[in-house]
């Protein structure tokens, strides 16, 4: 443990296969990027007052960075993780009061020619600080609950503050880390929830155009979802076979029956129906609760009616907490809106971008869309139209797959360290990056709402470029050292 | 260290849902770019304007190479309503002289799917059309201000004479079923309508060339795609040479002011037509601009139709300018010879029948019939060769055989000359005559005014215009036509061609005499002029429409003629009080360049005199 490393065997060490890709992501970014910003005029791809040339040398800088991050000691990482942690906090507290105001948002800093988005390297930080946590002595995230408040803290202290800097879309990459407790012990019925939750959600705010029982049928849908939701928990999560059986007859049963009285014409109030029938099959999962285990059953019941009052409130939630603009961009994302001047203006470009690259797309620098600059943002956030557009479905699908093997591999390697610290700081690279770039994907080819986030290692930018390359060598680095740390 | 093999199975759950996410996106991107087309049709519109560049129009001379129809420029304001932003419309307004009102209208009336269903925000749409050059000049300053709004120059006409406007005709803007007709057009292109602008449209027209331009999303032109690879240049428009003289033209509706009626000269040995006169007229620069479609919708409302063109669309009796025919067909059927004699007893008595005729000697042969104008002469030989079964074996086979002439000579059918809308005039056939008096029961008596050009027969103007150049060519017409020249074209065929009559060459030379002795000593006596020997035929033809119709044809000089000529004019009483006077001046302008001074008092007589006044507003 106390041996001297050499920095070659460090380098043979190194998962070159990360590196490979990496160095096609960010060189295929770069072309990109001198697609996107071509002009007639400029043809010089590495010129350094282009957006291609400064990208260029943003990913030169990078692999230095790249190289000295491998070199430096990895228990350094490991050591200083809480003090690297607390410095980029206070980075971020002090952005929010020195930076200039761009767009809004205070989270650039400005350092001479170059401005630095300190929000970027609070990933690294908190992955570095996440992993110190989950790798102290003892440490089981299920067995208290203090240690869950911990490992939420250090998520949400970054969130709180780049809140702060109106920087909402780097804000809600933390939420990502969610994959990272869930692999180390939390319940995956929080992530079903989440899941349950944004599905209800959608469903309840975009379907309210025609009517069942009264009632907007996206609330009926969701009323029948909830009864599947019950039906599947009693299955599956409870292991009540009998008690599902039951109470699934009793559903399709009065299903039926409600179906029947309609097409006869008797009108059935809809909220009394579903609440009716969903309160009456709760209660016999309390009846079931004298006969065996309760606390499944418990669980179930209240995540039934959780759900019920989420229903209720979405309504209340989208149009009374969320401001008009994001309401939009969340219209707008479910095709709810066309909104082709404001917040649909981006999307609906980029997706006449994208849909106009074909299978083969125009060709390299014959996009009309992005040399004619009709999709805004198009170096940075809505760089993937570039490569739909000019190489088309082969194009976009190839670097879809390459993210995705890039995710693959990172999960891979999290789970051969022996390390928890190894192990968490990966999947929290590896969680940073199905967001990013789910996200940002989705958002281009229009089933997310706009969220400004760039796409990893093709977006233009320093700051992005910088972030994720900190995370990944580090990773590199401390994959690279795995051997010697196992004992 | 520990190892929790069921926590480290959740590795699998999340690569699943990320698995799945790619494969989501996968599918998404194949309905985007695979899928569905119409993405790449919103790409081309967004980055491409194709820019119609606009061919200047054929411009039109007269025979002698006068300019008569050449082009101006006209500003046209365009719009890609996508691009419009909010702009001040009132600035915008005070430049083009129109009101906000207006304005509105225009946005309205162009949005409407039903008006203008070419419609679309993403492509170039006309708001405004005919801005002056001063309007033009002053919108061209402020157009920074307006984005989206761009100006297309376009071409109008602009005319050097205010006559002819019925050859002529002039251009409108297409309608919906031009576009349906041929693709080459789009709306707010500009077509010929009626006259030589509507026949010759593809040769006047040239080729609408185009320009792709790419346009940056604020609008901005970034150059022309593939540097103009696939631009296409426009190609002018073939200029016309017109067989109108446009200054006889000019003459000729000047004695026609206040007259109904028609005035056709051709040359007998082309078939180029002269002059051609439709009375009232209109001057064709009503029909241009912003103003066209009020002036036309009061001239189609005007009575006395100036937009309908009597010269080939009206037909008339052709009353006593038909008796030629009637000579030719009695010598071609050898019911008569030039010596044979008819008795005229003031008129034609047969069988209780009794058509009037005038004083002269009686009886008489063909061509001091033909000089006095003498019904009795053509009745006579018309029941000569009608009721001739020994010839014939019945009226109605002897009858046909006459119809059949008449058509050979032009008459019953259009001629086709190049200009839209000709009438065919009216020649029966047995089967007509069988149908009004039933099968074996008519004979000569029975339509005995067909043979004075009265009765069923009707023949537009240029059907008689056309007899006197055939009877001037002695056995042969060329189809009239008013275009002489085509550039870089050879003249259809059909208007080369000579059309010879069923009718043998030397008997015209008969009627050409008598022609010439109804000028110097007969019903034509006002077209006797001293050196060029005129000859011609009068027609005093009754109708159902109030007074006599006044009519003459003829031709000069007489044995090298240069110019035949057929005049009508309605209501105004005997062939010799307009139709000879305006015919002898026309042809002597044509011949001579001028009117000697002796025959001023009668050029000024017709051009004072007014005859619409008897002329009833009748319905063609």
């Amino acid at each position: 443990m106390q041996q001297q490393e050499n920095s070659g065997s460090v380098l043979k060490q190194v998962d070159w296969f990360t590196v490979i890709l990496y160095l096609i992501l960010v060189m295929a970014g770069m072309v990109s990027i001198y697609a996107a910003s071509y002009d007639f005029d400029h043809a010089n791809m590495l010129s350094f007052t282009e957006f291609s040339g400064k990208q260029f040398r943003w990913i030169g800088l990078s692999l230095v960075l790249g190289l000295v991050l491998l070199l430096i000691d990895v228990r350094v990482y490991e050591n200083y993780a809480y003090v690297i942690y607390g410095a980029v906090l206070l980075l971020l507290l002090i952005t929010i009061f020195i930076a200039p105001d761009t767009k809004g948002s205070h989270s650039w800093l400005v350092l001479g020619p170059m401005s630095l988005q300190p929000a970027e390297f609070g990933k690294f930080a908190t992955a570095l600080c996440l992993a110190k946590l989950f790798s102290s002595y003892n440490f089981v995230l299920n067995a208290s609950r203090k240690n869950y408040m911990l490992a939420l803290m250090i998520i949400f202290l970054p969130v709180v503050l780049i809140l702060a800097q109106n920087e909402t879309g780097s804000a809600l990459v933390y939420l990502s880390l969610f994959f990272v407790l869930y692999r180390e012990g939390m319940s995956g019925l929080v992530l079903l929830a989440a899941l349950c939750a944004v599905t209800f959600f959608v469903v309840a705010v975009k379907f309210t155009g025609s009517m069942l029982l009264g009632i907007p049928s996206g609330q009926a849908a969701v009323f029948i979802m909830i009864m599947v939701l019950i039906v599947a928990m009693l299955a599956v999560y409870c292991k009540e076979f009998t008690a599902a059986r039951n109470v699934f007859l009793w559903f399709a049963g009065t299903g039926i029956a409600v179906t029947v009285l309609e097409l006869c014409g008797v009108e059935v109030p809809g909220t009394i129906f579903f609440i009716a029938v969903i309160m009456a099959s709760l209660a016999y999962c309390v009846l079931l609760m004298f006969k065996t285990t309760a606390r499944k059953l418990i669980i179930t019941v209240a995540t039934a009616l959780a759900a019920i009052v989420f229903l209720f409130s979405v309504n209340y939630a989208f149009t009374s907490i969320l401001q008009p603009h994001q309401q939009m961009r969340i219209k707008v994302a479910l095709g709810m809106e066309e909104d082709l001047r404001g917040a649909g203006y981006n999307v609906n470009q980029s997706k006449i971008a994208i849909g106009s690259g074909g299978v083969w797309g125009k060709g390299f620098l014959n996009g009309t869309q992005t040399k004619l600059k009709y999709v805004p943002e198009q170096h940075t956030d809505f760089i993937f139209c570039t490569v739909g557009e000019e190489e088309g479905l082969w194009g976009s699908t190839a670097v879809i797959v390459l993210f995705l093997i890039l995710i693959l591999r990172i999960i891979n390697i999290a789970e051969r360290q022996p390390t928890v610290f190894g192990r968490v700081y990966a999947y929290c690279v590896a969680s940073y990056l199905i967001f990013h770039i789910s996200i940002n994907i989705g958002m281009v080819i229009g089933l997310c709402p706009v969220i400004g986030i760039p796409l990893p290692f093709f977006s233009y930018g320093g700051s992005s470029l910088w972030g994720f390359t900190f995370l990944l060598f580090i990773l590199l680095r401390i994959d690279a050292s795995r051997r010697e740390r196992s004992f | 260290m520990r190892k929790d093999y069921n926590l480290e199975k959740r590795r699998y759950i999340i690569s699943g849902f990320i698995v799945v996410i790619a494969l989501i996106y996968i599918a998404r991107l194949v309905s985007l770019q695979v899928l569905d087309s119409k993405y790449k049709e919103y790409a081309d519109s967004n980055a491409f304007l194709r820019k119609a560049v606009y061919p200047s129009r054929g411009i039109i001379y007269d025979r002698d190479g006068r300019l008569v129809v050449y082009n101006q420029p006209a500003y046209d304001v365009m719009i890609i309503p996508r691009d419009v932003k909010e702009f001040d419309t009132l600035d915008f307004c005070r430049a083009i002289n129109i009101t906000p009102e207006d304005l509105r209208k225009r946005f309205i009336d162009m949005k409407d799917k039903r008006r203008n269903p070419g419609y679309s925000s993403y492509s170039p749409q006309r708001l405004l059309t005919h801005l002056s050059a001063e309007e033009y000049g002053r919108l061209q300053e402020k157009l920074y201000r307006f984005p989206g709004f761009y100006i297309q120059k376009r071409i109008l006409r602009e005319y050097n004479y205010r006559t002819a406007a019925n050859v002529l005709g002039n251009i409108r803007e297409v309608a919906q079923k031009d576009i349906d007709k041929d693709p080459y057009y789009m709306p707010g292109d500009y077509i010929g309508d009626i006259g030589i602008e509507h026949t010759y449209e593809e040769y006047l027209r040239g080729s609408k060339g185009a320009e792709v331009l790419m346009r940056d999303a604020l609008g901005r032109i970034q150059g022309r795609y593939e540097d103009g690879a696939l631009d296409r240049d426009a190609v002018a428009g073939k200029n016309i040479k017109l067989s109108l003289n446009i200054e006889l033209q000019q003459y000729a509706e000047s004695l026609m002011v206040n007259k109904k009626g028609a005035v056709v000269a051709i040359e007998p040995s082309t078939g180029e037509i002269l002059c051609l006169v439709s009375a009232p007229s209109y001057d064709p620069r009503l029909l241009v601009g912003r103003e066209r479609g009020k002036n036309y919708n009061e001239m189609m409302r005007d009575l006395d139709k100036p937009l309908f063109n009597r010269a080939i669309q009206a037909v008339y009796p052709p009353g006593s300018t038909f008796k030629p025919t009637q000579g030719l067909i009695l010598l071609e059927e050898n019911i008569i010879t030039t010596g044979t004699m008819f008795p005229c007893a003031h008129g034609f008595i047969s069988g209780g029948l009794r058509v009037g005729c005038h004083g002269h000697g009686s009886p008489l042969p063909l061509k001091p019939a033909l000089q006095t104008s003498c019904n009795a002469y053509f009745c006579w030989g018309f029941k000569a060769m009608i009721d001739k079964r020994s010839k014939y074996g019945s009226s109605a086979n002897a009858f046909e055989i006459w119809k059949n002439h008449l058509v050979s000579m032009g008459y019953g059918y259009k001629l086709g000359i190049d200009l839209p809308g000709e009438y065919r005039g009216y020649i029966p056939n047995s089967k007509t005559y069988n149908g009004y008096y039933g099968e074996g029961h008519w004979s000569a008596n029975t339509i005995i005014s067909v043979s004075i050009g009265q009765g069923e027969i009707l023949a537009t103007p240029l059907q008689i215009a056309n007899l006197a150049a055939t009877i001037a060519n002695r056995g042969h017409f060329i189809t009239p036509h008013v275009v002489k020249e085509i550039q870089d074209t050879v003249m259809p065929a059909q208007y080369l061609e000579k059309h010879t009559p069923t009718i043998a060459a030397h008997w015209y030379n008969d009627i050409a005499e008598g022609m010439r002795m109804a000028v110097t000593g007969g019903t034509c006596r006002i077209a006797n002029l001293p050196d060029i020997e005129v000859c011609g035929k009068t027609g005093t033809a009754q109708n159902p429409h109030g007074r006599d119709h006044s009519a003459f044809m003829g031709f000069a000089p007489y044995h090298d003629p240069k110019i035949a000529i057929a005049v009508y004019v309605e209501n105004a009483g005997f062939g010799a009080t307009f139709g000879v006077p305006i015919g002898s001046l026309v042809m002597e302008r044509y011949l001579r360049g001028y009117i000697p001074p002796e025959r001023k008092y009668l050029e000024e007589r017709m051009l004072q005199s007014n005859t619409i006044q008897f002329a009833g507003t009748k319905k063609h």
